[in-house]
């Protein structure tokens, strides 16, 4: 087995759950209830836990003796291979939700499918993540059927999101060459399997939320061969910080 | 616009075999976001595996100042208790 | 009601307490009680979200993986105690809206610690370990308050709270026992929380103008004198473990009482700080006031949302 390609793999994964929990974790204190606060956080929490489970195991698999925060915190930002989609910033609250959505959709059916892999560890890590997700996408999925239907207001804020990340969802189905090899190692998940699905499940709900499905078929990638939006600099920035600041030391 | 979201009373049942039990209240616009909400606020530490949500102008409760005709002719009702009754030393398992 | 009869409830109101029963939202209560209940538990409510930011300030930029789960988990119970306070406040028949309302508008206070800025890592140690210190200190004890919700919610909260001190603590071991650097920091960080926290546990007895009412209705049991003695007592030899000096060159073990003796407190700062015009005041006010502001839209939508939900269900049934 290619080790260098199944550490990539790993570190792909593990960067969009460590990504979108970055931006999550920017809301907690600012969001429009307590309630919706505290939720935001548990999401946050969840994919923190994942992505250290990946770390732990990409770590182990690289065999250099790196821990999972020199690999979270110490790379180059074309070193990082999470998609576009959840680099984008928390505009609004229903930009955040309809963000997480468009993620979580994506995010159970890929679980769903590495809960299959051949490597035991990527296995265990999906079957505790399916649960975590499915509550993920029940709670954004909830949130984008209140706004879309809500009020004109939140209708048309809820859109306009909707059609400004719909351009990020083709690259979650992208397979760089780390993919194609894992997958036929049957290690990887194919996402291209569930491209259908996802786009289907997605129309379902945004139709029952009184949303227009995006018709646009110009998708922007880069984010999975480390080419990043503007804002990616800036998320490093901060959550690099520390670790930049002060080499070597232990927190 | 601008109406405020009604308040719930949240019960939950800590393990199957307990009863539920109050755990407290939070805002909710309805019973799903209720009980989303009570899953993220009152179970973060495992505290339950089943949620009951209700609005808090559905409970009708009792009022304090009738509290003395409510519950205080109860209090004289000894024959509902079984240390009211006698029975001989010699007899067991009763 | 007559004056005659409210003095009757009132008495037996006092003895009950003087009892140790518990007093439940719906039994008759001096309006001074309730009053006063309503002050206390929201300002607690408030400094609870308001002291959400100054942590929430260092979450995207934690030092690591285990420490921005644990600082997220710490803030979010944070947000969770300031919803079971308002809770309680709301059996009180005030809504949580009303009590923003009066945060908002600067009418209600809350605890003045947390309008000073949270600058380096190391504060994220000391406010788990000097500020939560000493908001044990003052919690504890209410969990045996006379009012039932107010009591019942600082079990929850202290339950809750017994990772926070420990996680602060943790911080600042590590800060310690690191490079020169990090010690500096560590040191930096107590010298700027200690007098704050010394101050948080509020005026000297002489100045405050609430403490022998609190004392009957259980909502204090000790003065605030005797709690930042208790305070000092308990946190030096934590300092002495960390190696760290705290910056008050008066410090000193008094033998004869057991306790230490301690410097002045600059009250002059406290009280810049409790009328509006601490370091932060203005950005904590202006961070709280726009997330209401920019989820109106959000949670109208929610409303309208269940009400057509609602309709549905009702035509269907129809």
């Amino acid at each position: 087995m290619n080790k260098k390609h199944l550490f990539d793999y790993i570190i792909s994964i593990a960067d969009n759950s460590l990504i979108l929990a970055q931006r999550l974790g920017e809301l907690c204190g600012h969001g429009p209830t307590l309630e919706t606060d505290i939720a935001g956080t548990n999401i946050a929490l969840d994919l923190i836990g994942q992505t250290r489970n990946y770390y732990q195991y990409a770590a182990q698999i690289q065999g250099e003796g790196k821990t999972e925060d020199d690999l979270a915190f110490l790379r180059l930002e074309r070193e990082y291979k999470n998609v576009l989609l959840v680099e984008q910033p928390n505009e609004h609250f229903g930009y955040v939700m309809g963000r997480q959505f468009l993620f979580d959709v994506y995010h159970l059916l890929f679980m769903n499918e590495l809960l299959k892999s051949k490597d035991e560890t990527l296995a265990a890590i999906a079957k505790k993540g399916i649960k975590e997700v499915s509550y993920h996408k029940r709670f954004s999925g909830d949130w984008v059927k209140r706004l879309g239907d809500g009020t004109e207001e939140s209708n048309q804020k809820m859109q306009e999101a909707i059609d400004e990340l719909w351009a990020y969802t083709d690259e979650l189905f992208d397979q760089p060459e780390a993919d194609k090899t894992m997958i036929a190692e049957g290690v990887a998940v194919d996402t291209l399997k569930f491209k259908e699905t996802y786009y289907e499940e997605v129309s379902t709900l945004l139709k029952e939320a009184n949303l227009q499905v995006p018709e646009s078929k110009y998708f922007i990638r880069g984010g999975k061969t480390g080419v990043h939006s503007e804002f990616m600099g800036y998320i490093l920035s901060d959550m690099q910080y520390m670790q930049r600041t002060y080499p070597n030391m232990e927190w | 616009m601008s109406k405020n979201w009604p308040l719930w009373e949240i019960f939950v049942r800590s393990k199957n075999g307990l009863e539920h039990r109050h755990f407290g209240s939070l805002h909710a616009a309805d019973a799903e976001m209720a009980l989303e909400n009570a899953r993220d606020v009152y179970t973060r530490r495992s505290e339950g595996v089943s949620i009951w949500v209700v609005e808090s102008v559905n409970i009708t409760a009792s009022n304090p100042e009738h509290n003395g005709e409510l519950f205080e002719p109860a209090h004289d009702k000894v024959y509902r208790h079984p240390t009211f009754y006698e029975l001989p030393d010699e007899v067991k398992h009763m | 009601m007559s004056n005659e009869q409210i003095k009757n409830l009132e008495e037996i109101f006092e003895a009950r307490i003087a009892r140790d029963e518990k007093i439940e939202p719906k039994d008759w209560m001096p309006e001074k009680y309730r009053k006063t209940h309503i002050r206390q538990m929201s300002q607690h409510a408030h400094s609870e979200i308001v002291g959400m930011l100054p942590e929430g300030n260092w979450i995207s930029r934690a030092p690591s993986l285990r420490r921005k789960a644990a600082l997220l988990a710490k803030v979010q119970d944070e947000a969770g105690h300031g919803l079971y306070l308002y809770s309680a406040c709301e059996t009180l028949g005030i809504s949580r809206d009303e009590l923003y309302e009066q945060l908002h508008s600067g009418k209600a206070k809350y605890s003045s610690i947390f309008n000073y800025p949270t600058v380096t890592w190391a504060d994220m140690g000391a406010i788990g370990w000097l500020v939560d210190g000493a908001a044990i200190i003052n919690q504890v004890p209410l969990c045996n308050t006379s009012f039932g919700p107010y009591a019942r919610a600082m079990v929850r909260v202290c339950k809750e709270e017994s990772f926070h001190q420990r996680q602060g603590f943790e911080i600042m071991h590590k800060l310690c026992n690191g490079t020169p650097e990090q010690k500096d920091m560590a040191q930096d960080a107590l010298n700027r929380w200690w007098w704050p926290s010394l101050m948080m546990l509020g005026p000297t007895d002489a100045e405050s103008i609430h403490t022998e009412q609190s004392m009957k209705w259980k909502l204090k049991r000790k003065s605030n004198d005797e709690l930042r003695q208790q305070f000092i007592d308990q946190t030096v030899p934590q300092a002495d473990v960390l190696g760290l000096t705290i910056p008050d060159k008066d410090l000193k073990w008094n033998e004869e009482k057991g306790s230490y003796d301690f410097g002045e407190i600059d009250w002059d700062e406290f009280w810049q700080v409790v009328k509006g015009h601490g370091p932060s005041n203005k950005k904590r006010m202006k961070a709280r006031v726009g997330a209401w502001e920019e989820g109106a839209w959000v949670r109208d939508a929610a409303m309208a949302h269940a009400e057509k939900k609602e309709a549905n269900k009702l035509k269907k049934a129809i």
